[in-house]
């Protein structure tokens, strides 16, 4: 499981990376989406995988003895889950407005501020 | 109880963004409750600083959960100053943005989103964890899309595209970057992470985490090879945004590098290395960056890259000096660049354009503003005895007591070229005789606004150049207090103990 979290997460970088690099500004979102995603797996990955463990420590207990299964990485992934959907429906909007506006879906044609005026 | 002043400053901005909220539809509300919120937000501010000053670091367990279990919001001196600095600039920048905003952009809810801006700031000066200090940066930087995108025209729209990327991306680098460590150490509160890091045997490993943090903070900070986003876009808002972005935005960066590289990274020769030629470049690329350009606005964003170097050296050499001469920077800093940029403003209002071959003729035509003008202009130069100056003497002192003379050409080469832009400026935009300009139509020039709309421009400005006489000719205060810093910043037993065992 680990192994095949590992390579998914791996993948889903590379390929946010990749579409980040294309021009195409749809494209640019996808990527960051993706990127998104393999961050949101990287912690569940790094959180240790702990299958049909309850996340409670007995009371009394000084030291770790059983493995537990950790809440928090769930609820990491669960908050920077909801930030990323708030980031990318923006993003979405921010796109659009901007093809409307600009014209082109080509971020090499989106420089006319750039030139040294 | 009185710990819980340290949530009164993120307190306080929350009430009075939601508030704001609720005068959706009155502007003229809008900006009294704004202004009015801003000043009691400012005597929090003081009030908290003046409380840590006394008592030292102050802590607060969120909800009561013990230290490394629930989130801890710590005010130190470094916080407590920060925030005391956020609220003087939110400050001028409220005032400058009741005078300055058109009607149609604050009927969308500019001034309430200033206030989120500002507690999410607030909240990442003071917060003690590190999975917190992403959600606040997330805050700031969702507040700042509205920002600079609020208007919709062309350029801004464009220019949010490269602003809106690279802090994505930036924040998915900090994510990652925090990932990694949750999954080294086991613990998310900085003084739990400080440590359990030191405890890590594989180092090469806690290495590759503190890089990830240096990539995630630096392009949030406009480091050398990752700023380009930073002139792309800063100059497309209007200049009331530019300040609060040009003082603060990229200053949380910093922050939170000196905070994680002097509380959870400590002591490793490698990112020494790493930071103090980032740091060299910086002040070296930025500076030739802003040689280049005609667009005061353009010259201002590239003298922002330029400066951050000098904080990042500081913190780089690792001296008690040296960090205590990036603080005074950084405190420098913020007060002079928010108002670098809010003179912009008023520059374009006089004249109608950023350009620096059409301005001209400004002393001539306004003498007193003028000289108030050159008071952050020849702050930011560091003209002794002017702010600026303070600190660059630390931290040149400091590169010759480590040896390092490229770092002290590079600390030059910066200054100087800050000394050439801005005295070209001043010849340029002041002494020149200008071209004659043709008037735009509908546009509303400086000289037919009313008193009550010039005073709104112009009472801002004097403020924040009275804080920058203050902090040049008192700089034995700003001196005392940054050295303060430094040693609580230096001694990361003080800030673990703090946390853990109030």
């Amino acid at each position: 499981m680990e192994f095949l979290l590992a390579v998914v997460t791996g993948l889903l970088y590379a390929a946010g990376l990749y579409m980040m690099l294309r021009r195409s500004l749809v494209k640019l979102i996808i990527g960051l989406i993706l990127i998104g995603n393999g961050a949101n797996i990287l912690i569940f990955l790094l959180g240790r995988i702990t299958k049909g463990l309850p996340p409670i420590i007995p009371e009394e207990s000084k030291v770790f003895i059983e493995a537990y299964a950790d809440p928090v990485p769930q609820a990491l992934i669960l908050t920077a889950i909801v930030i990323s959907f708030g980031l990318q429906s923006f993003a979405i909007v921010l796109i659009k407005r901007a093809f409307k506006v600009v014209r082109t879906d080509d971020l090499d044609q989106m420089n006319s501020i750039d030139p040294y005026s | 109880m009185i710990q819980h002043i340290v949530l009164y400053p993120i307190l306080v901005q929350l009430f009075f963004a939601i508030v704001l909220l609720f005068f959706w539809n009155s502007v003229k509300a809008q900006k009294s409750i704004s202004i009015f919120g801003n000043i009691v937000a400012l005597i929090v501010s003081v009030w908290l600083f003046i409380t840590i000053w006394q008592e030292g670091t102050l802590t607060i367990q969120t909800g009561n959960w013990e230290a490394p279990f629930g989130i801890t919001f710590v005010a130190d001196t470094f916080a407590a100053t920060l925030v005391l600095l956020t609220a003087i600039s939110g400050f001028a920048v409220s005032i400058f943005s009741v005078g300055t905003i058109l009607r149609a952009r604050l009927k969308f809810g500019f001034l309430p989103i200033l206030h989120f801006l500002l507690l999410g700031l607030n909240g990442a000066f003071l917060t003690g964890d590190i999975f917190n200090l992403y959600v606040w940066f997330e805050i700031i930087i969702i507040s700042s899309f509205v920002l600079i995108t609020i208007g919709g025209e062309k350029k801004q729209l464009e220019g949010a595209i490269k602003y809106f990327t690279l802090n994505i991306l930036a924040s998915m680098i900090f994510l990652t970057a925090i990932a990694v460590l949750y999954g080294l150490a086991g613990t998310l509160n900085m003084a739990d992470l400080a440590i359990k890091v030191a405890e890590i045997e594989n180092r090469g490993l806690v290495e590759i985490t503190a890089i990830l943090f240096f990539i995630g903070f630096g392009i949030k900070a406009g480091l050398f090879p990752l700023y380009f986003w930073l002139p792309a876009s800063y100059h497309t808002p209007p200049p009331a945004v530019m300040a609060i972005f040009g003082g603060l935005l990229t200053k949380v960066g910093v922050y939170a590098l000196i905070r994680v590289f002097t509380v959870i990274f400590v002591g490793e020769d490698f990112l020494e290395l790493i930071i103090l030629s980032v740091a060299g470049l910086t002040l070296v690329s930025g500076g030739i960056g802003a040689l280049v350009h005609n667009n005061i606005v353009k010259v201002f964003s590239y003298l922002i890259i330029c400066h951050i170097g000098y904080m990042i050296l500081g913190l780089g050499l690792y001296t008690e000096a040296a960090i205590a001469g990036a603080i005074f920077y950084l405190i420098h800093d913020i007060v002079v660049k928010t108002n670098l940029f809010m003179m912009s403003g008023l520059i374009y209002r006089i004249k109608g354009t950023f350009s620096m071959r059409d301005l001209g003729g400004l002393y001539n035509n306004n003498p007193l503003l003028s000289l108030i003008m050159i008071i952050p202009l020849m702050s930011l130069v560091g003209i002794p005895p002017l702010s600026g100056f303070w600190p660059k003497l630390a931290l040149i002192t400091e590169s010759f007591n480590a040896n390092n003379y490229w770092l002290i050409g590079a600390v030059l080469f910066a200054t100087f070229i800050t000394l050439f832009v801005i005295a070209r400026l001043w010849t340029e935009v002041f002494w020149k005789e200008g071209p004659k300009l043709k008037r735009i139509a509908n546009f509303r020039y400086f000289s037919l606004l009313s008193k009550h709309q010039k005073r709104q421009m112009i009472v801002p400005i004097v403020f924040l150049a009275f804080i920058s006489l203050y902090i040049g000719f008192g700089a034995e205060h700003i001196q005392r207090l940054s050295i303060r810093i430094a040693q609580e910043l230096l001694d990361n037993q003080a800030y673990i103990n703090a946390v853990l065992k109030p």
